[in-house]
C-alpha cells in the first residue's frame, strides 16, 4: 500500500516505513539509542530527501525514546538526577553544535564533516565497546558487572560532588556535565541524537551500571531530539508529519518489544550486539568515501 | 434582448472562423484536448496517466511532401539545482566543484511521433526549446570549473534514473495524419504547481503550428493540509509533531502494558 508524502513528494510503501520504524525503534528499546544514526541514513535509502529525511527521524527518535523510557520506568532502571545534569550539558553542547554546523556549511563541506565524523565516533565507540564487553565475556562467562564500581578514579577527586542513588554514584557532577556537553555538540553537528556515543560514555567514562544506562541515556535523548526536531519544524519546515506517524506507531511498538529484550539479555551480550551494529555502519559510511562511487554528481535544491 | 443575443453570438462565430482561415501561416492548424487539465494528490496518489490527444484541422487536402509530426511536451515547475562533483582527495571521495543550473524542470516528458533528431531542426529546437537539454538553463560556471557541459550532462542522467526526464520517440499515434494521441505518465513524486503542455506540429523539420494546455498538479484533503499547516504555522507544527510523538510513545506503553497484564 503505497502513501503519498506531503512535505517529502513521494509515493511509498506504508508497510516499509512501518518495518523501518520498528527496527529501529527495537534498537532504541534494547540499547538505549535513539537509533538516529540509523533511521537517517535509511530513510535516505527509500528516497526520502535529506533534510525531510533528518528532520523526521528526530521525531521518530522522540516517539520511540519516551516508549522506551516508559517502559525503563516501569523497571526504576531510569536515573533522573544523572538524566538531568546530562541534559544540561546537551542543551549547551547542542547549542555551540549548531553553530559549527553553520560555520562548516559556510566552508561548504559539511556533508564531508558529518561522515569523516560518523567514521571516526561510531569506529572508535564500536571498537572500545566490542574489546572490553568481548573480553569481559570470554574472561568469565558467568561474570557479574563487567565494569567494577567504585572504582577510585581521578574523576572522583574533582568537586561539586552529588549523589546519584539510582546509579549508586557518588561522583563530581563536572564529568556528566562536559559528557552531556560532548555529546550534544557531535550530536547536532551529525543530526543525531548521539546516543550511542552518551550510552558507552555512561558507563566507561561516568561507570554507570548497564541497566541504568539504557534507561537513563533514551531518558536525555527525549529532549536532545526533540528541541532538533522543533528547530527544523520552524526554520526548515521540514518536519513530514504524515511520515512521521507512520515512522512512530512503528517505532514505539518497537521499543516496547526491544525494552522487554533488554531485561532478559546479560550486559556483555548487548554491549557486544550494540558494538557490532555501530561498526557496521562505521564500515559503511566508510566505505562510501573509500570506495570510488558508481555516480560522481549529485543534485541539490537551492536554498533560498 | 434575448433574441438579439443569438445572432450577435453567430456573428462573432463566423468572424473568428474567417480570421482563422485567413492566417496564412496555418494552413494546417491544431485542435487539441487533455482527459484531465487537473492532477490532484491525494494520500493514496500512485501516479496518473494523461491522455494529450488532437486532431489537424485544414481546409485544403492534405498537403504532400515530407510527413506531418507532432511533438508533446509536459513540464513541471522549474527551480534552481546544484550539482556536485565528487574527486579523489587524501584517498577519499569528496565533494570539490559543484555548479548551478539556474533553471531546471522538477519534471520534463518528451513524446514525439518519431526520431526527435530527424524531425526537428536545431534551429527550432533552439527556439522552441524542445528537447530535454535545451530545456535547461545554464547560464554560467564559477571558474574553476572548465567543463559545465559534464555537469549539465549529469543533471539530465540523474533526472532520468528518477523517471523524472523522458525522452519517449515514437509513443505519440498520428493516424490519417489528421487524429493523434499519447499517453503520458505522471510520477508519484510529483511537485505541486503548473504543469505546462506543448504540442507541436511540425513538417519538413519545422514548427508549423502550436497549442499550450495547463495541467495543474493540487494536493487536496490532508495532503493540502499538512502541507499547508508545515509551511504557515511552523512552530505549531513542531509542536503538534513533539505532542503526537509523546502521545505515540506513551500510548504504546500504557497499550503493551494492557495486553501483558
Amino acid at each position: 500500500m503505497q502513501v503519498y508524502l506531503p512535505i517529502a513528494e513521494v509515493a511509498v510503501n506504508v508497510l516499509v516505513l512501518f518495518g523501518l520504524g520498528g527496527v529501529v525503534g527495537l534498537l532504541s528499546g534494547l540499547f538505549g539509542v535513539g537509533g538516529g544514526f540509523l533511521i537517517t541514513p535509511l530513510l535516505f535509502f527509500i528516497g526520502i530527501p535529506p533534510p525531510v529525511a533528518v528532520a523526521t527521524g528526530a521525531n521518530q527518535v522522540v516517539g520511540s525514546s519516551i516508549s522506551g523510557v516508559l517502559a525503563h520506568l516501569k523497571r526504576k532502571t531510569v536515573d533522573f538526577r544523572m538524566g538531568t545534569v546530562l541534559l544540561a550539558g546537551g542543551i549547551a553542547g547542542s547549542t555551540a553544535g549548531i553553530w559549527v554546523f553553520n560555520y562548516l556549511s559556510r566552508l561548504g563541506q559539511i556533508d564531508l564533516a558529518v561522515q569523516l565524523s560518523y567514521v571516526v565516533f561510531l569506529g572508535l565507540v564500536g571498537a572500545l565497546m566490542l574489546q572490553e564487553s568481548l573480553r569481559s565475556a570470554l574472561r568469565d562467562p558467568a561474570a557479574v558487572p563487567a565494569v567494577k564500581r567504585n572504582q577510585h578514579k581521578w574523576v572522583h577527586s574533582l568537586p561539586l560532588k552529588m549523589k546519584f542513588r539510582t546509579s549508586g554514584l557518588y561522583i563530581s557532577v563536572i564529568p556528566p556535565l562536559a559528557v552531556g556537553f560532548g555529546v550534544g555538540l557531535l550530536g547536532a553537528v551529525m543530526g543525531v541524537g548521539g546516543g550511542f556515543i552518551l550510552v558507552p560514555a555512561m558507563i566507561y567514562l561516568l561507570g554507570m551500571p548497564t541497566k541504568v544506562v539504557v534507561g537513563t541515556s533514551l531518558f536525555q535523548i527525549i529532549f536532545v531530539a526533540g528541541f532538533s526536531t522543533f528547530m527544523h519544524a520552524v526554520t526548515n519546515q521540514s518536519v513530514d508529519l504524515l511520515l512521521a506517524v507512520f515512522l512512530i506507531l512503528g517505532g514505539v511498538v518497537g521499543a516496547q518489544v526491544g525494552s522487554r529484550f533488554s531485561g532478559r539479555l546479560r550486559a556483555e551480550q548487548l554491549r557486544v550486539l550494540l558494538a557490532l551494529l555501530v561498526l557496521a555502519v562505521c564500515f559503511k559510511i566508510a566505505l562510501d568515501l573509500l570506495i570510488e562511487p558508481g555516480e560522481l554528481y549529485s543534485l541539490a535544491p537551492v536554498r533560498s | 434582448m434575448r433574441a438579439a443575443r443569438a445572432p450577435a453570438f453567430a456573428l462573432a462565430l463566423a468572424l473568428a472562423l474567417a480570421f482563422g482561415a485567413a492566417r496564412p501561416a496555418a494552413a494546417e492548424r491544431l485542435v487539441t484536448g487533455l482527459s484531465e487539465d487537473n492532477v490532484s494528490i491525494t494520500a493514496s496518489f500512485d501516479g496518473s496517466d494523461i491522455l494529450i490527444y488532437g486532431a489537424v484541422k485544414r481546409e485544403e487536402p492534405i498537403p504532400g511532401g515530407p510527413r506531418l509530426e507532432v511533438i508533446v511536451t509536459v513540464e513541471g515547475p522549474s527551480a534552481p539545482v546544484v550539482v556536485r562533483r565528487k574527486e579523489r582527495r587524501w584517498g577519499i571521495w569528496v565533494n570539490t566543484q559543484a555548479v548551478t543550473v539556474d533553471s531546471a524542470p522538477s519534471f520534463y516528458e518528451v513524446a514525439t511521433t518519431g526520431p526527435l533528431g530527424k524531425i526537428l531542426s536545431d534551429t527550432e529546437d533552439l527556439r522552441h526549446r524542445i528537447s530535454i537539454p535545451r530545456k535547461i538553463r545554464s547560464v554560467g560556471a564559477p571558474q574553476d570549473v572548465t567543463d559545465s557541459q559534464a555537469f549539465t550532462e549529469a543533471l539530465i542522467r540523474l533526472m532520468e534514473a528518477r523517471g523524472a526526464y523522458e525522452l519517449s520517440q515514437g509513443s505519440v499515434e498520428l493516424s490519417e495524419q489528421t487524429l493523434f494521441r499519447t499517453d503520458i505518465a505522471l510520477p508519484t513524486n510529483l511537485t505541486e504547481g503548473a504543469y505546462e503542455t506543448r504540442i507541436f506540429l511540425l513538417r519538413d523539420r519545422k514548427v508549423i503550428d502550436q497549442r499550450s494546455e495547463v495541467i495543474q498538479v493540487r494536493k487536496v484533503g490532508l495532503e493540502r493540509l499538512i502541507f499547508r499547516v508545515a509551511r504557515d504555522f511552523p512552530v505549531s507544527n513542531g509542536i503538534l509533531a513533539l505532542v503526537l510523538a509523546a502521545l505515540a510513545g506513551w500510548g504504546a506503553s500504557v497499550a503493551f502494558r494492557y495486553i501483558r497484564a
